[in-house]
């Protein structure tokens, strides 16, 4: 179909029926990003739901010393499984793939993603790999169970034989690709499909970080496909690339995996800090504090984070520890200025405390301190006394559950209405977050304790004697406070699907464009699009009089406390306005 | 287009510089041979553009004061439905597995993949749904 910008084209009705395939044909032939988003998000919450159970197996299991609830091969599969579900099949696609999908077009008031076929075929490739990696366990040996990091030795076919670990490189492989056409399509559509006036420092900044987000996954995706490939070989053709027996280099491993796996800690919190960026401007009711900073400080985060992989091997004795660990420190300094442009964006803004706002606001104290236990991280002594302990475990919990959960919740609740048209319900969402918030404190700060304490990650037992078991019961009474905190999430979402209440095109009375159309939006997406004369257009357009700073501490239209029962009074979808005199810009033809 | 240009381009020289300090501190290859395809990820899309950008109008997205009616015009084709992403899906699948359970299942996916392509040629040459 082609989408003709006609200022002569009439407007289709606001809720006009994509012409097509219904049902469960619809999911499987639809190249509409929306629908793609869609599954990408749900699917994604499927495989972190998956990965939590086992976290939950595993806090069970170390509950209480010489515990036997699980073996030791299974501890090993749930371990690895949680870790490579999480980060590669939850964390990353239900932002590049989920939420950005959704959002990114939107927000650059595009029809689509640039190459929605190619959009189409990710999500089926990451499908694909999810469901290999995870039958793993259906095989005769078990599922892979060489931890998510995979290191060679340990992960050739002596040591870890069987079909699992192959079907788990396979997935790998998989959903690399996926992701590398997720960030070519990102990346084009940020390029090429920009609506007239949205010059690049006009884009919001989430659609920035996914953007460079994009560019670190065309760096570093790549790599990790190679070197599956190196080590498919190794079990398979004879090759020694990673054995010291045939010649080759283990560590070479390391070098090649860290080169993805660092900027992969990236890929997973750039996107998550966007969204937060979004959720503190919009409750805050005001733009966002220090914009340009915020992109330069992305992109130097981008940057240096593909600089300091070697800071996971300086145990390895082959780093070159000062460079490392300068690089490591400096990341710190572009995370700062983001820290203090988040809390300007607060700073005298009237803020609203909705469950996205919660969220946003427990993802900064939570990612503050897994970031400040990175810094210590950075310095190789400390990093020789902790590394491979509990430190490091509860180090990098803290960071990515701090991002992908707290930040991830924050995004899910703050576009749910934008998604489906239907509120999440407060009080449910608020308990959601405290029973997340009080539960993670719980969980992680005793597993700092038990790494200085010398408990080594990845041991399925110990001992009576090591004095363990007061702090690790205690970590796994907080995991099941985070149970309850998404259970009770997934039952917010089934009440809103069971019992909807409309939220109308702009229920919290944001800025950036998504919220300029309808919800869920009309194929194609936009019927009119309001004038872009900032970043915010949105709100330029519901509040011309306070299109400047001053004023902003009474918002025109206060969002309802209660979710509203009819469509917003804040325009969405509008007749265009004669007076700026340009027709629409998304009608759709044919 | 300049913009995108410059954001390219300063990755390419950040990795460019980055990639010559660790060479000349450590010696070590594979790290500086990942950077130096990150420097050339960033040159060569980056190049690009910016040479076009000396060489092209301001497009309608990089004037701040361009109007809706400035943009009017076919703005790209975008298919409607299509299977054929999900049969190469699936075939892209069949064939990752035969590196686990041998070729035969590579034979399956060579043969939805092939259709898969078959399917994408015919579909744009007929232009219905595109």
């Amino acid at each position: 179909m082609t989408i003709a910008a006609d200022p002569t084209v009439v407007l289709a009705p606001v809720h006009e029926e994509e012409h097509g395939p219904t049902g469960i044909l619809k999911w499987l032939t639809s190249t509409d990003h929306k629908v793609i988003g869609k599954s990408y998000t749900i699917t994604s919450l499927v495989f972190f739901c998956m990965a939590g159970m086992m976290a939950m197996v595993m806090r069970t299991q170390l509950a209480s010393p010489d515990n036997t609830l699980v073996s030791q091969h299974l501890y090993n599969e749930l371990f690895t499984m949680h870790g490579s579900l999480m980060l590669y099949l939850f964390a990353g696609p239900f932002a590049f793939g989920g939420l950005a999908n959704f959002i990114v077009p939107l927000q650059c008031g595009a029809p689509d993603m640039a190459f929605p076929r190619l959009n189409a075929l990710s999500y089926w490739l990451y499908l694909g790999g999810g469901t290999i990696m995870v039958s793993g366990f259906l095989t005769v040996g078990g599922a892979a169970d060489f931890g998510w990091v995979s290191y060679a030795p340990l992960s050739n076919a002596t040591n870890t034989p069987g079909a699992g670990p192959d079907m788990w490189i396979v997935a790998i492989l998989l959903t690399g690709f996926s992701a590398i056409f997720t960030g070519v399509n990102i990346a084009a559509t940020t390029f090429y499909l920009r609506a007239p006036g949205l010059t690049m420092f006009r884009l919001p900044i989430f659609t920035w970080n996914m953007l460079v987000t994009a560019i670190l996954i065309l760096i570093a995706f790549p790599v990790l496909a190679s070197a599956m490939i190196m080590l498919w070989c190794d079990r398979h053709l004879g090759t020694h690339i990673f054995t010291v027996a045939g010649g080759g280099v283990p560590v070479l491993w390391q070098n090649l995996f860290w080169f993805f796996g660092h900027p992969e800690v990236y890929i997973l919190a750039l996107p998550y800090f966007g969204i937060v960026t979004d959720v503190l401007a919009t409750f805050s009711r005001k733009p966002v504090f220090g914009y340009r900073g915020m992109v330069f400080a992305t992109i130097s985060i981008a940057a240096l984070s593909t600089s300091v992989w070697a800071h996971h091997m300086f145990t390895t004795g082959t780093a070159l520890l000062p460079f490392f660990s300068l690089m490591t420190y400096l990341i710190a300094v572009p995370t700062g200025v983001k820290f203090f442009n988040w809390i300007g964006t607060m700073w005298r803004g009237s803020l609203v405390f909705e469950t996205p706002m919660l969220y946003a606001v427990g993802f900064l104290v939570v990612f503050l301190f897994g970031g400040v236990t990175g810094i210590l991280l950075a310095s190789p002594p400390i990093d020789f006394a902790v590394h491979d302990t509990y430190f490091v475990v509860a180090h990098f919990h803290e960071v990515l559950f701090g991002s992908a959960v707290f930040g991830g919740f924050a995004g899910l609740y703050f576009w749910y209405p934008k998604f489906t048209g239907r509120m999440t319900r407060e009080g449910l969402g608020k308990a959601s977050f405290w029973f997340m918030f009080v539960g993670f404190w719980i969980t992680f700060v005793p597993q700092y304790i038990l790494g200085l304490h010398g408990m080594p990650r990845r041991i399925a037992e110990y001992g009576q004697g090591t004095g363990w078991q007061f702090l690790n019961r205690i970590s796994t009474g907080g995991a099941y406070l985070l149970f309850i905190s998404v259970a009770l999430t997934l039952v917010n979402f089934w009440v809103s699907w069971r019992q909807p209440v409309a939220a109308g095109d702009n229920p919290w009375d944001a800025h950036t464009l998504e919220w300029g159309t309808s919800s869920p939006p009309p194929h194609h997406n936009f019927y009119w699009i309001p004038p872009i004369r900032s970043e915010r257009p949105v709100w330029d357009y519901n509040h011309p009089d306070h299109t400047t700073l001053d004023g902003h501490g009474a918002p025109a239209a206060t969002p309802a406390k209660e979710p509203p029962t009819v469509a917003s009074p804040t325009v969405g979808v509008a007749p265009a306005s004669p007076d700026d005199g340009d027709g629409a810009a998304g009608g759709t033809a044919e | 287009m300049k913009v995108e240009a410059y954001v390219l381009l300063f990755i390419g020289a950040f990795f460019g510089l980055v990639c010559a300090t660790y060479w000349f501190l450590s010696y070590e290859t594979s790290g500086t041979l990942m950077l130096l395809g990150a420097m050339l990820l960033g040159f060569f899309p980056g190049g690009y553009y910016f040479w076009w950008s000396r060489r092209m109008k301001p497009r309608p997205e990089d004037d701040p004061a361009a109007t809706r009616a400035d943009g009017a015009g076919v703005v790209a084709a975008f298919p409607s439905t299509s299977i054929w992403p999900f049969v190469l899906g699936m075939g892209a699948a069949s064939i990752g597995l035969s590196l686990v359970f041998g070729l035969w299942t590579a034979t399956i996916g060579f043969v939805l993949g092939g259709g898969a392509l078959l399917g994408v040629i015919r579909e744009s040459r007929r232009g219905g749904t595109i």
